[in-house]
């Protein structure tokens, strides 16, 4: 190993605890990403949980299994719009200026807070998981689906931690960032994290046909309503890369454009 | 001539508070569109339960509008809870407690301020809900319904500045929202309480928001009868009773 890389991974590293530390230690960043989809998804299974007697709902042990994979994407998605709030305070701090000056590279500054994120995804995963599990759930995709389903929704995390840290490089501003927190509900809801794609009224069903989070939260789910079938989990992995490119794409020319401004 | 001199000084404190609106309109954004993106997607999204048997209402939006105008009211209300921990931050707080105005006088231009600006997402609600065709609820139903929004918007208000004489910081403010809404939320907000499963059933039923919601509901969703007014009138009666005190005695504790 080289030792620019080795220097490389330790920043990542360091900049990762870092970034988990940094959750941790704030409430304001904490308690969006798991108390409050825990709390939503308590709610909505018990005040929307008779709609599994609805002719066209698919076939589930109960809600709870069905919405699981809907509470861990919407997480990840707040985790991302946290991390990119994290990272815009630096900014404005003042910390990210200290770093840009360091001889390290510019992308390890950004993977570090994605590493971080991507910690946060699996901490979500497991926390909902054993929610799950305490609650009734039965995650029919046994051990290889709560692997896999971690796998998926640490991804998801750093996908969407991405989309976060660009916008976060963009505009240097954490309520900028705060800002579209509700954002993140619009781009849920005409998805089919929490309802059938049958189910939906128009024109959310048409839109969450095509919304790649509908094709990631439905791979997720599907570990958890069924047993791995090969289509849905790539179709899945498909519209993550596409998510993750499209955020780490987005975070690199958002980065070339601060350096550029100076 | 004291009693001329704390409505002035309620006055002043609910024209500052309201100023914030005309001053900087952004500030009014999170209030107005979160409960705007919940009541227009959640029908999206969970519109189809009108279909279960014993759905008490053929139209989702009309269901839910009295829970999107009390998460309106909710948000509005923490939002002064939030300002009132600014001007703590800020050291203005504490010019105001150095006042001679009594501090239930202070307390009321706060919370007074919230059930007026509560009207600006119930506004944007009811245009939305109504240019969307549902249900009209009569005169005397869109009176009690706002009249209700204004009630909570001072029960939220109260609890925003319990809350925010507690901790003395901004960064309490999730916790100034997330109660609101756990309060409205655990209630037959999705659902009639014969269609809520589980735990929430039973939460619903003693929560009494549940009674709030549906004294509000009814217009929407059938005609209006006084015996589903009063018992979301005498909960709302109670709860701001409660609040009030609470913040009182935070109001009464900061001053010692």
């Amino acid at each position: 190993m080289t030792g620019g890389l080795r220097t490389n991974l330790r920043v990542v590293g360091a900049l990762g605890w870092r970034s988990i530390r940094q959750t941790f230690r704030r409430p304001q960043l904490m308690a969006p990403i798991l108390i409050f989809p825990t709390l939503l998804l308590a709610i909505q299974v018990g005040g929307a949980g008779r709609a599994v007697d609805l002719p066209q709902f698919p076939e589930v042990n109960g809600f709870l299994d069905f919405m699981i994979a809907g509470a861990m994407v919407q997480a990840t998605l707040l985790a991302g719009n946290s991390g990119g709030i994290a990272l815009a305070l630096d900014i404005e701090m003042g910390f990210t200026d200290r770093l840009l000056a360091a001889p390290i590279s510019r992308f390890a500054i950004v993977l570090g807070r994605l590493v971080g994120t991507a910690a946060l995804g699996a901490l979500t995963a497991v926390w909902f998981l054993a929610i799950g599990l305490i609650f009734g759930a039965h995650i029919e995709g046994g051990v290889l689906g709560v692997l896999l389903i971690i796998l998926l929704v640490t991804c998801s995390a750093v996908a969407f931690g991405g989309i976060g840290a660009a916008i976060a490089l963009r505009s240097g501003s954490a309520s900028v960032v705060q800002g579209l927190f509700p954002l993140v509900f619009v781009i849920l809801f005409l998805s089919t994290a929490f309802f059938p794609e049958d189910l939906l009224l128009e024109p959310a069903r048409s839109v969450a046909e095509w919304n790649p989070l509908s094709f990631i939260v439905d791979g997720i789910r599907d570990l958890v309503v069924s047993t791995f079938s090969a289509g849905q989990f790539f179709e899945g992995v498909a519209a993550l890369a596409l998510m993750g490119l499209f955020g780490i794409g987005l975070s690199a020319a958002a980065m070339r454009g601060r350096l550029r401004r100076g | 001539m004291g009693l001329q001199a704390d409505l002035a000084t309620i006055r002043a404190l609910m024209r500052r508070a309201l100023n914030e609106i005309l001053r900087v309109p952004g500030a009014a954004i999170p209030g107005v569109l979160a409960p705007t993106i919940f009541f227009l997607g959640l029908t999206a999204v969970f519109g189809n339960l009108t279909l279960l048997p014993g759905f008490t209402s053929e139209s989702y939006q009309s269901f839910l509008i009295p829970v999107s105008l009390m998460q309106g009211a909710g948000f509005t209300g923490a939002a002064t809870g939030v300002n009132l921990a600014r001007d703590i931050e800020q050291g203005w707080f504490d010019r105001l407690l150095a006042s001679p105005a009594p501090r239930p006088v202070l307390l009321a231009g706060l919370v007074l301020s919230a059930s007026f600006r509560a009207l600006v997402p119930a506004t944007v609600l009811l245009v939305i809900g109504f240019s969307l065709g549902f249900h009209w609820p009569g005169a005397g139903g869109l009176a009690i319904a706002l009249l209700i929004t204004m009630g909570m918007a001072i029960v939220a208000a109260a609890w925003g500045t319990t809350i925010a004489l507690k901790f003395k910081s901004q960064s309490a403010s999730p916790l100034m929202q997330a109660g609101m809404l756990v309060l409205i939320l655990t209630t037959t907000a999705y659902a009639p309480l014969a269609l809520l499963s589980g735990w929430l059933q039973e939460v619903a039923r003693y929560n009494p928001v549940t009674q709030i919601v549906d004294a509000a509901r009814q217009g929407f969703v059938g005609g209006v009868t006084w015996n589903e007014t009063w018992p979301g009138l005498l909960a709302l009666a109670g709860l701001t009773a409660l609040l009030v005190a609470l913040a009182l005695r935070g109001m009464q504790r900061t001053a010692d």
